[in-house]
């Protein structure tokens, strides 16, 4: 499989390491052409945008081409990010795979759950990594962002940070900040039903990165949270890693806002995923500012 | 989406799947009508979006018309675990051999569809031993598959030929219509072999609902949430009367979390979306003006990249314009904080630096007021 740093930051000594060309697709929309702006002022490398019927034009100086293929091609960029309305998401991501993109950052919210799984299939095909839909994007501090997070939050560091929510890993990583703990990456799973990259995955991404800790965030739904934590005790992971989870007091059966977040019966309970959590020796915060409290304690005061 | 069990059904009926006679009202007047198309002894059944309706008493069985005047009022009044009769489903009594489980069922962790099949029907799929489960990608089940789980949970002779009939149209209906569930629970065996959808669940995946106009006449939203969608918010309405609101599901939880946490009762969970603007947060101001119950609001926003002082114009606002009169707690993270505490000093919002404290002065507040 596609190694997700080896695309996002390339090897010492190539002549673009910590400085990965990225595409935008959508770069012109409203919502596209701000992140755009903040992730060149955070120093991302946009080297192209894409938006049909806009090719030639330029936005902040990076030049916009009619497809994915004409931007590829010029830029040799292997990363996109998606910023197309759900509706279109499926045939701009059909269209970035298509044209050899590696590592594709799906922000829309709203992608129906079968365009998702059809994405997947795809890129499985084309050894490529999807990140998403619904996600806020991936950060690595200091170096590259990729998303719609805000920079305030995030401080180089050691720590990694998984989260199924978007403004939650924000909060949780400041939180982190505060104390001291920065993060080697900040990484959104998304919070829609099917993922791109599960937790599971991203966590055997980011296992093998010389970290101190890895922090998880979670919410109800699914049982993305029961099987990382067998996946802990089965890999016998031996770094701390500590967990939030968001939803404790939601009502079962009811959408909370992300479409992944409902639980029916038992299945996506908080309850469920805390009691399997400790079984594989993960604290879970109750509320985000315990989270480096945790971590603290479980580092035994060394800190990141 | 969660389609009521009479929907599901005329969605199975639409696939060919065979469902018992049956007719739906909402009124007894109605129901009197039905009576007589489907002819005693029926079964009452409530139409609710939950599980356990026969324990809870919302389905009985009905042999008379004296029967039908006590119970059809009394099932129409029935609220199980928080939900509501929405109305009510006559269905002909049907006499047979022996109950199944059915589904097609979207798994997350695996990202596919899996068929699930058990020799034991009519009870909660959490509590079915002998589950008969395969994989099957986007949810096109080859017949191979669906003979082999046919015979794993024991059928025989027609039945297994009318299973996987079943198991297909299903299926058929679970891709075409986008669903996450699609569960006949029990399906019946009769004593001819043949088999018959005696309950259905199906669940829509809501982010598709745009290609699928054919099934808006089953969205049920109450006017608040439809509000809600226009302004691209996410609404769920609780039974507190503190308001919660904030900008991504996340957060919105784990505020709701936390103020039930302190003894706070949560009277909606609001999320506004990852941005948060002056219209945005004014436009949830007003959503919340109109549910009565509200006490106080508690404002939890991550911003960022969003300036707070935009966010307390959109409070000022909301007073000045008479919106509300309520008191809120917020809590707004990002630049200017110190100059927005400043905007708000004589306003009924009341800023907090952490969300701890927010939620304290809420629970307080909101208490004392009664």
């Amino acid at each position: 499989m596609a190694d997700l740093f080896e695309i996002l930051i390339g090897k010492e000594g190539e002549k673009d390491y910590k400085k990965k060309p990225v595409i935008v697709q959508g770069i012109t929309g409203k919502f596209g052409s701000f992140h755009t702006q903040q992730m060149i002022a955070y120093g991302t490398n946009i080297v192209a945008g894409v938006t049909p019927g806009k090719g030639g034009q330029q936005f902040e100086n990076v030049p916009i081409y009619e497809t994915v293929k004409e931007a590829v091609v010029a830029t040799g960029a292997k990363i996109s990010i998606i910023f197309v309305p759900a509706k279109f998401f499926r045939d701009a991501a059909i269209e970035a795979l298509e044209a050899g993109i590696k590592l594709l950052i799906a922000i829309p919210e709203h992608v129906p759950v079968r365009d998702a799984m059809t994405i997947l299939e795809l890129a499985k095909n084309k050894d490529a990594i999807m990140i998403g839909p619904n996600t806020p994007g991936i950060i690595v501090p200091g170096i590259i962002k990729i998303g719609i997070m805000p920079a305030t939050p995030f401080k180089p560091g050691r720590i990694a940070v998984l989260s199924r929510s978007g403004t939650l890993m924000y909060e949780v990583s400041h939180n982190l900040s505060v104390a001291n703990f920065g993060q080697s990456v900040s990484l959104g799973i998304g919070g829609d039903p099917i993922n791109g990259t599960t937790v599971i995955e991203a966590f055997d991404m980011i296992r093998k990165l010389d970290i101190d800790g890895v922090v998880v965030v979670g919410e109800i739904g699914g049982d993305a949270e029961e099987l990382l934590a067998q996946h802990i005790i089965d890999t016998k992971f031996d770094k701390p890693v500590v967990a939030y989870i968001a939803g404790r007091a939601a009502p079962k059966e009811k959408r909370m806002g992300h479409a992944g977040a409902i639980i029916y019966g038992t299945y996506g309970s908080a309850e469920s995923k805390v009691s399997m959590y400790a079984k594989a020796n993960v604290p879970v915060a109750k509320r985000p500012a315990e989270v480096p409290m945790l971590l603290a304690g479980k580092l035994g005061g060394k800190k990141g | 989406m969660r389609l009521l069990e009479y929907q599901a059904k005329s969605l199975f009926a639409e696939y060919g799947i065979r469902i018992p006679k049956g007719v739906t009202s909402t009124n007894i007047e109605q129901g009197r009508k039905d009576a007589k198309v489907i002819g005693f002894p029926f079964v009452i059944k409530a139409q609710m979006a939950v599980g356990g309706r026969g324990k809870a008493g919302a389905i009985q069985k009905c042999h008379n018309a004296d029967e039908f005047e006590l119970k059809y009022p009394e099932i129409m009044q029935k609220v199980v675990k928080g939900e509501k009769t929405k109305a009510i489903l006559l269905e002909q009594m049907q006499e047979y051999k022996k109950e199944l489980y059915l589904s097609m069922f979207l798994n997350r962790s695996k990202r596919c569809y899996t068929v699930i099949a058990s020799s034991e029907g009519g009870v909660e799929i959490e509590s079915v031993k002998n589950q008969v489960i395969r994989e099957v990608g986007l949810g096109h089940v080859d017949k191979n598959t669906a003979e082999e789980v046919a015979k794993s949970i024991g059928l025989k002779d027609n039945s297994i030929e009318e299973f996987v009939n079943l198991v297909q149209k299903l299926s058929k209906l679970t891709i075409e219509k986008e669903a996450e569930l699609a569960e006949i629970n029990p399906v019946a065996i009769l004593n001819d072999g043949t088999l018959l959808a005696l309950d259905g669940k199906v669940i829509i995946d809501d982010n598709a609902m745009f290609r699928h106009d054919e099934l808006r006449k089953f969205q049920e939203v109450s006017e608040l949430e439809e509000r809600a969608e226009k302004s691209g918010f996410s609404l769920v309405e609780l039974e507190g009367n503190i308001a919660v609101v904030g900008n991504g599901a996340g957060l919105v939880m784990s505020s709701l979390d936390m103020l039930s946490d302190h003894g706070g009762k949560p009277a909606c969970f609001l999320d506004v979306g990852g941005g948060a603007t002056t219209e945005t947060v004014y436009d949830a101001l007003t959503l919340i003006s109109k549910m009565k119950k509200v006490k106080g609001i508690l404002v939890n926003l991550y911003g960022g990249i969003v300036k707070t002082t935009t966010v307390a114009t959109a409070f000022i606002k909301a007073y000045e314009d008479k919106i509300i009169d309520i008191p809120v707690f917020a809590r707004m993270s990002g630049a200017e904080a110190d100059k927005s505490k400043e905007m708000l000093k004589d306003s009924r919002t009341k800023m907090f630096d952490t969300v701890e404290e927010a939620i304290n002065a809420a629970v307080i507040g909101v208490n004392k007021s009664g």
